[in-house]
């Protein structure tokens, strides 16, 4: 953006505010609905809860317009490359929602097919509970997020390829290390 | 008129009234027997309505709850029975507020609120202890610093299992079994499922 090399002052200080209530006031969402959350999402978007009063009205198709990622809905393995590809061609700044409970921890669904937690695969700003959540929960996971643009640093970078620093424990003998010492002794 | 005449359905609607919400501000009422997040009810007398059986972390669906019950210490009993649950968690991030653990107890002290609005930045604000699910000493329920509600939204949140109570079996409509509680007190029993739906 340029303001890297801007020395700190009272100047610049005042330009970071107008830069974040810029960032928080027009927070566009990549549309990611993956099942029955998403249709709260649109929910939150129409006219009863109308999103355009946060200036969010524009649910982009292509994530190079995008500032926000709303996960909605439970994430299989399959759908989790797709996740992180569409998370990567996002430009930054970005943030993610991870939105009910099936896109937060896999909510009921404990099994083989699904990511427990979103947070997996990329890192997620805000937690929003719910299944589903309803629109006036998901605003509130919005007005959290709008609070952590205007708290938070302004040039801090995702650093590539982490997650949200969650290191999943493995079994006894399912440890990639494990697997190597097996391979070599067979 | 030919190009002006689509503008017509957009005059239209100018004249309608408005249906928009304004969420932080102002909030559509819930309904009576909305399912939001969970209450830890209390005696009149102040005492525990848990007695930490676990039939609620049996049932979850979800796996959500996680209670570990202890014997009541003689001196200063926490519940009237023989145990209490010391241990009480809840974690939001996999609840899904089916409301079975609210029928599956056997003392209505677990009761889902209206409360619905909050989030989390972190995982670990999603556990609820026990701390933050109990009712204060008004059996109102205790506001977290990260819940929006306004004045007035935990009004009636507690035990609107009370119509088919206990343990959700329609021969329980409207009578009063375990309703003694804080706060709100002895109440009548809600008028039921079937008398609401016939004509």
């Amino acid at each position: 953006m340029g303001m890297e090399t801007i020395p700190h002052n009272f100047l610049t200080a005042r330009l970071e505010d107008l830069v974040k209530w810029a960032r928080r006031s027009s927070v566009w969402p990549a549309t990611f609905g993956l099942a029955c959350c998403a249709m709260e999402m649109m929910a939150t978007g129409a006219a009863h809860y109308d999103l355009a009063r946060y200036g969010m009205e524009v649910f982009r198709a292509s994530p190079r317009q995008a500032d926000l990622m709303v996960v909605a809905g439970r994430l299989s393995q399959k759908m989790a490359p797709v996740l992180r590809q569409v998370y990567d061609q996002m430009v930054e700044p970005k943030w993610v929602i991870s939105m009910g409970v099936c896109a937060s921890t896999g909510g009921m669904f404990n099994n083989y097919a699904l990511v427990q937690g979103v947070d997996q695969i990329v890192p997620v700003d805000v937690y929003v509970p719910g299944c589903p959540p309803g629109p006036e929960t998901l605003m509130h996971g919005i007005l959290t997020l709008h609070e952590q643009i205007r708290s938070g640093p302004l040039l801090a970078r995702r650093e590539a390829g982490r997650g949200a620093g969650i290191q999943i424990e493995q079994r006894d003998g399912q440890s990639p290390s494990g697997l190597a010492v097996a391979a070599r002794s067979a | 008129m030919g190009r002006l005449s689509g503008f017509r359905v957009t005059l239209a609607q100018v004249f309608k009234p408005k249906v928009t919400e304004h969420y932080p501000k102002e909030k559509r009422p819930k309904p009576e027997r909305f399912h939001g997040r969970h209450v830890l009810n209390r005696y009149e007398d102040g005492m525990e309505k848990c007695i930490g059986c676990e039939l609620c972390a049996g049932v979850c669906p979800a796996k959500c709850i996680y209670v570990r019950g202890a014997d009541n210490p003689p001196d200063a009993p926490v519940s009237p029975g023989e145990r209490y649950g010391f241990v009480y968690e809840i974690n939001y991030l996999r609840c899904i507020h089916c409301d079975l653990c609210v029928e599956a107890c056997p003392t209505e002290a677990i009761t889902e609120s209206k409360l619905f609005e909050f989030s989390f930045t972190n995982r670990e604000d999603a556990i609820y202890t026990r701390d933050e699910l109990l009712v204060d000493d008004e059996g109102r329920a205790r506001r977290q610093p990260w819940e929006l509600w306004h004045g007035g939204e935990d009004d009636r949140t507690s035990a609107w299992m009370r119509a088919t109570a206990p343990s959700g079996s329609a021969e329980f409509e409207g009578r009063v079994s375990w309703s003694g509680e804080l706060g709100f007190g002895v109440r009548l029993g809600e008028k039921g499922q079937s008398e609401e739906s016939s004509p």
